[in-house]
């Protein structure tokens, strides 16, 4: 009786159970310079958007008289381009579409290559071999070379942009997804429930799912500043978004030029290209660690 | 070792296939009538006809596949739509002057790579380790046709030390191991090393960083061993790894030199192919595509095989 009393009646009161994302949420805010680089790229997003009711010139408007102002003209804080546009304007324009184009493509590859590599993974047998086989056809080409190809052949344009991107980079997304959903694949839990009856669509929905999904979205989140990149190189090659349309990698591609005229302006598209892509990478790196998730 | 390298050659030839398709299915892809770019606006129906037959275009696609591969594998690669000339022979010439910039480039970044690299996974978490890992993350950020622009302006525009177009002097396309020649190459090969830099370096800091906190380390040091045979064992552990990163950049630089080729007017590869693009030279553009992605594909092999030479761990059967 005696030993009964001393022990504790009720239990001792458990710490709240921390879920996943809460956690990936309290490493997030503890890491600055993920959170400045997300406020970095919302910030050009959200300038993109409202690009239109921020008191901007008007991108396509240009003048005879005012072409390739330097920096710090009046009236055009970063100058003009070669056709006298407002250049603040058309970086903050330009935005939409590389933005647009440049990630995109990896957010389509990311549910096509995830559907893809799931069902390799998962299936396994002839099912796989077909699909990884005929994805590691795709990585017999370095991705600038098959972007420029399939762009090249198809022409310029967004869409073209779009589909190129998108088949560069479905495959390296698919190999990603297969490798982790095998591995999920092979524990004894999803035996279980197989034992239970459940068919593959349900075992995939409820068990497979949630433990790849996090490995498969950090990986592509590494792939949108190369996607940038290729978007506006595709752009700067002329196989992209078509002029006058205002597209970092086209305005670094016609403010050419005007290097021997005036060479820090022609470099600005750029500058945003890099700090995007920058951002991206450093974004996803800060993710990477705070998802826990290991290459 | 050699059921090894066969097994591999053997295993070479389906993505070689598909490699040889995708190719194939480029130009078909491609919108509009392959004949309206050599056929007279006025052609009749019937001249049309005649012409098709005789490019082979009225038969199925796996005829035409076929008749296409029989033609490549004797090296006949059509005939260019914009200058006439022979495929083989234009796509050859140029990848030449392309490996000429791609090799320049590898023997710039692979030694910077490997140092950095090493340094930081050495002095892991001090400020050595933070500043190069924010070098290789710039420089897997930077888009490099922009950093050969501004390049260009430093040095062509500002300082007027180095020229900023073509392979030679007075544009020539005719590579030579000479003073002329080489001022040409340093500014497009400087900015192609810059990306296999930031991932060289990358890698072997994970590498080292990894290696250098196993307990064989620990054991060398408890033996006595001097600091510098320690770091030999290290690097032996390190170099198959590291060896088959840089191969890949290797592959990466020749086919993926395009846009610091047409930025700097390189006479290589990636300037025949942005040609072809706005020539909508498809014979041409299927060429130079198929032997960069070919040349990708044996360097991924002699990459595997160098691998598995090197490193005893890597089973060879």
């Amino acid at each position: 009786m005696a030993l009964a009393e001393t022990l504790p009646t009720e239990p001792a009161p458990a710490a709240k159970p921390q879920g996943y994302w809460s956690g990936v949420g309290a490493r997030l805010i503890r890491d600055p310079l993920t959170l400045f680089c997300s406020a970095v790229i919302l910030g050009l997003i959200l300038a993109a958007i409202f690009a239109p009711w921020i008191g901007l010139a008007d991108p396509y408007k240009g003048s005879m008289i005012a072409r390739l102002k330097p920096l710090g003209t009046e009236g055009h804080i970063l100058g003009t381009d070669e056709q006298g546009r407002d250049m603040l304007a058309r970086l903050i324009y330009g935005g939409r579409l590389t933005l647009f184009i440049g990630l995109m493509p990896v957010v389509f590859a990311f549910f096509i290559g995830s559907a893809l590599g799931i069902v390799a993974g998962y299936v396994g047998g002839l099912t796989n071999t077909i699909i990884m086989r005929t994805v590691d056809v795709f990585f017999a080409f370095p991705s600038v070379l098959l972007a420029i190809a399939i762009s090249g052949a198809l022409g310029a344009g967004i869409v073209n942009s779009l589909v190129s991107l998108t088949i560069v980079f479905v495959p390296p997304i698919t190999r990603v997804a297969e490798a982790v959903t095998s591995g999920v694949r092979a524990l004894d839990y999803i035996d279980a429930a197989r034992a239970t009856g459940a068919d593959a669509f349900t075992v995939i929905r409820v068990h497979v799912i949630g433990n790849v999904l996090s490995p498969i979205f950090v990986y592509a989140t590494s792939l949108t500043s190369v996607c940038m990149i290729l978007a506006a190189g595709l752009s700067f090659l002329g196989i992209g978004v078509r002029p006058p349309e205002p597209e970092w990698g086209l305005m670094l591609n016609t403010l050419r030029s005007a290097i021997y005229v005036n060479p820090w302006l022609s470099a600005l598209p750029g500058v945003m290209i890099f700090i995007t892509s920058l951002c991206l990478n450093l974004l996803s790196d800060g993710l990477r660690s705070a998802m826990n998730v290991r290459d | 070792m050699l059921t090894y390298l066969i097994r591999r050659l053997i295993l070479v030839l389906p993505v070689a296939f598909g490699v040889s398709v995708i190719c194939f299915l480029l130009v078909q892809i491609a919108p509009g009538d392959p004949l309206t770019a050599i056929m007279p606006v006025d052609a009749t129906a019937e001249e049309q006809d005649a012409m098709r037959a005789a490019y082979g275009l009225d038969k199925p696609l796996p005829v035409q596949y076929a008749i296409w591969i029989g033609n490549l594998v004797q090296g006949d690669m059509g005939k260019s739509i914009a200058s006439g000339r022979p495929v083989a022979g234009e796509v050859f010439g140029a990848v030449q002057n392309s490996l000429v910039l791609a090799l320049s480039a590898a023997v710039i970044a692979f030694p910077i790579g490997i140092f950095l690299g090493f340094l930081a996974g050495y002095f892991r978490d001090t400020w050595i380790d933070r500043v190069v890992t924010a070098i290789s993350i710039a420089g897997v950020s930077v888009p490099n046709y922009w950093l050969g622009i501004v390049l260009v302006i430093i040095f062509s525009v500002n300082l007027g030390w180095l020229p900023s177009m073509g392979a030679g002097p007075g544009g020539s396309s005719e590579w030579e191991w000479n003073w002329l020649h080489i001022r040409h190459l340093i500014l497009p090969a400087v900015t192609l090393a810059v990306v296999p830099i930031g991932i060289v370096a990358r890698t072997v800091r994970a590498l080292a960083g990894d290696i250098l906190t196993m307990d064989f380390v620990q054991a060398l040091y408890a033996k006595g061993m001097s600091r510098a045979d320690v770091l030999r064992h290290v690097a032996r552990n390190a170099a198959a790894t590291a060896l088959s990163v840089m191969g890949l950049q290797l592959g990466y630089l020749l086919g993926g030199s395009i846009l610091i080729e047409t930025v700097f007017n390189w006479p290589g590869s990636g300037f025949l192919l942005s040609n072809a693009i706005f020539q909508r030279d498809l014979p041409l553009l299927q060429g130079t595509i198929l032997v960069l992605a070919l040349f990708f594909v044996a360097m991924n092999l002699i990459v595997d095989v160098a691998q598995a030479a090197i490193d005893p761990r890597i089973q060879r059967t």
